[in-house]
């Protein structure tokens, strides 16, 4: 009886499954879905390879801190980096007093308790890095946990930095109705190929690094992304460290294990 | 219940003979898996995941809690107190890491607990109750595992809590009440958040009781095991301990490498990056995928994309997607055949490789974008899906021709002895 009841259930599950994938097949063929300028000519990251790769990986402090250099004086005019202290800093190489006179650059408001007014303050180093007021097109995202929260991680902020070019004319020729809209910039890594943000690396020795590394374009872009790596995951450091200690344990562990385990069960056939 | 040559508990020690006598609990433990504990002799690495999975429960309970202590369950501050716990608090990432991939390792070694279960027969007479018990844990691991992505209040956990409590409103009449009743507002929110919280926390130890229940009811048939012929003799058994807490020693060693290679080398792989995009409600994300273990669920519920007859096609997903895991509760009353184990039962064995490689295929085109062709190919896999357990396997056992069984498990393991009598 339930056996019956059962495959009635299964023929009325598979009817209606087989009803939904004849239409969708009927249409699939009738009208094959037409190709798209972004499915011809988005493109995957490009490779990047960065100190912290790796389970070996360590931050290349320098490059660290060439890329706060570059956040700061370029990507900090619209971007904040809501989720980073002052005080984390010092993880990347700064000295208190460095950490202390960064901080002081920024203006934050800080209630009195005296008077009851907020004032805005030189930054301390318990602070976050203060909001950013922009006011243009599109809404320019914290960039804290970017490379976190983007497939390709550093690669993709790395491929977007440098990837801004003119719209080539075949994508035009073939998608007329792709035209990059006004106020925007083709970008072939951005998800639907048109992003709102400027070319924000546009010159070679926009800063000036002062180890003597060459700011090209495209160096400033991987420093900037290394540096972005280590805002998502300051603790990558540490994490890669008490991995090996922990896996060299285990592995030695499951060994003893293992030999208990033989010890234990010879001469019983099993 | 054990078998009649189970080992007895005698306590040597005067301390451990006045426990005994005042609250013998050191009885129970060497009953349930001590030396008192007969099993059979022949269990393969299959028969390690139940312990894995107890394993991975008290991980998750364990770092869970300590995760309670600094997590905030207020939609203004959950994401930010989420990222406090990954910077500021001491170790916080690994607790953090460790419960989220804790998550993916626990649906994994269950997942071959299952199919373990559906391989050898696991669910038939007498141990039908067993395995009621444990579909009843793989629902609450699933209420769970959902309540609990939506606690860091990303991209993601928003988007699945909206898609998922949604299913609700497909309910007919009562739908869109249900679906406000229990999200607390219209949109998930500070209330929702708040309360799956609470619930987050409170049914890890409901699953914790249903898994006493399901060891519980274990211990009166005893293990199963390969062959699927019942334990006849003392010979065909060994004592819990020392035996398989020693191979489940191993086992549980080879898991932890494994899962740690993941916590601390890949953390991020198995999550999903949008859901480190702090929760927008005005922003959809281009594609809302749960997490890797309901892929071949979510697969089933979007293969429905045809109303039927007067059912709306959302209606008819919502119930496939519950009736294929329901199904399973029927599986002892479904497969009729008297044989147990797949490794004597030629046509069961090849359904069972068809079902594996079926729902691996239906996980990858739930985890792939809503679009052709993987949503005819997941109405192809969901079809086999549901053929397999309601139409295939009540009618597979009349078809096929079991192999001769080995008349014990001691045969199965020493060979047969022609010359052997056997004594009463």
């Amino acid at each position: 009886m339930i056996r019956i009841f059962s495959i009635l259930v299964g023929l009325f599950f598979s009817a209606a499954l087989l009803f939904s994938f004849g239409k969708g097949a009927y249409s699939y063929i009738s009208e094959p879905p037409a190709a798209t300028a972004v499915n011809v000519y988005h493109k995957e990251p490009k490779e990047l390879a960065l100190a912290s790769d790796g389970p070996l990986g360590k931050f290349d402090m320098q490059q660290v801190q060439r890329g706060f250099q570059v956040y700061t004086e370029v990507c900090s005019n619209c971007h904040m980096l809501h989720q980073v202290a002052f005080r984390d800093l010092k993880a990347i190489g700064y000295n208190d007093d460095e950490v202390k006179a960064i901080a002081a650059k920024h203006k934050i408001p800080h209630y009195d308790p005296k008077t009851g007014e907020v004032k805005n303050d030189n930054g301390m180093p318990t602070d976050h890095f203060p909001p950013v007021v922009y006011g243009g097109q599109g809404t320019p995202p914290d960039l804290s946990l970017i490379a976190k929260a983007r497939e390709g991680g550093p690669a993709y902020i790395y491929s977007v930095l440098t990837g801004y070019q003119d719209q080539p004319a075949d994508l035009l020729a073939k998608f007329p109705d792709s035209k990059t809209p006004d106020g925007l910039h083709y970008n072939p890594y951005f998800a639907n190929l048109n992003i709102a943000m400027p070319p924000p690396l546009t010159s070679d020795g926009q800063v000036s690094y002062k180890d003597g590394t060459k700011p090209t374009v495209d160096q400033m872009a991987q420093d900037v992304a290394a540096f972005l790596v280590w805002t998502a995951e300051p603790k990558l450091e540490n994490r890669h460290q008490a991995g090996w200690a922990v896996l060299i344990f285990l592995i030695f562990a499951t060994g003893l294990a293992y030999m208990a385990y033989q010890n234990v069960w010879a001469g019983k056939k099993h | 219940m054990s078998f009649p040559w189970a080992q007895h508990y005698k306590p040597s020690h005067p301390l451990m003979v006045y426990l005994d006598e005042k609250l013998p609990l050191p009885r129970f433990v060497y009953n349930a898996v001590g030396a008192g504990y007969p099993v059979p002799r022949n269990l393969n690495y299959a028969w390690n995941f139940g312990v894995l999975a107890g394993f991975c429960l008290l991980i998750q309970i364990v770092t869970g809690i300590v995760l309670a202590m600094h997590y905030a369950s207020n939609a203004g501050i959950a994401f930010d107190s989420t990222e406090h716990i990954m910077r500021d608090v001491n170790y916080g990432w690994l607790l953090r890491y460790a419960h989220a991939n804790g998550a993916s390792a626990f649906f994994a070694v269950v997942y071959i607990h299952i199919f373990r279960g559906f391989f050898y027969g696991s669910y038939k007479p007498p141990r039908e109750m067993i395995w009621l018990l444990g579909v009843v844990i793989f629902l609450l691991m699933m209420a769970t595992a959902f309540m609990g992505y939506v606690l860091p209040w990303g991209q993601m956990s928003y988007w699945g809590a909206q898609v998922i409590t949604g299913l609700f409103s497909a309910i007919p009449l009562i739908g869109g009440a249900l679906h406000t009743w229990l999200l607390g507002g219209f949109a998930p929110g500070d209330a929702a958040l708040n309360r799956f919280f609470s619930l987050h926390f409170l049914l890890p130890f409901v699953i914790l009781g249903v898994v006493i229940l399901h060891i519980w009811s274990l211990h009166i048939p005893g293990s199963s095991n390969p062959t699927g012929v019942e334990v006849k003799t003392e010979s065909d058994t060994v004592p819990f301990h020392p035996y398989y807490t020693a191979k489940d020693g191993f086992g549980l060693g080879v898991f932890l490498i494994l899962y740690c290679a993941v916590v601390f080398f890949a953390p991020n792989q198995f999550g999903h990056p949008d859901n480190y995009i702090p929760a927008n409600p005005m922003q959809t994300p281009a594609h809302i995928v749960p997490e890797w273990y309901f892929w071949p669920f979510y697969a089933i519920l979007r293969a429905f994309t045809q109303d039927f007859f007067i059912i709306p096609a959302k209606l008819m997903g919502v119930l496939a997607m519950f009736s294929a895991i329901l199904v399973w509760f029927f599986l002892p009353w479904l497969d009729r055949s008297p044989v147990r184990s797949g490794h004597y039962r030629p046509l069961h064995r090849k359904f069972f490789w068809v079902l594996v490689i079926d729902v691996l295929a239906l996980g990858y085109c739930g985890g792939a974008p809503a679009r052709e062709p993987y949503v005819m190919i997941s109405q192809v896999l969901a079809i086999y899906y549901f053929l397999h357990f309601l139409v295939i396997l009540p009618i597979v056992s009349s078809l096929e021709k079991p192999e001769p069984l080995p008349f014990s498990i001691t045969e199965a393991v020493l060979g047969k002895d022609d010359h052997a009598v056997l004594t009463a």
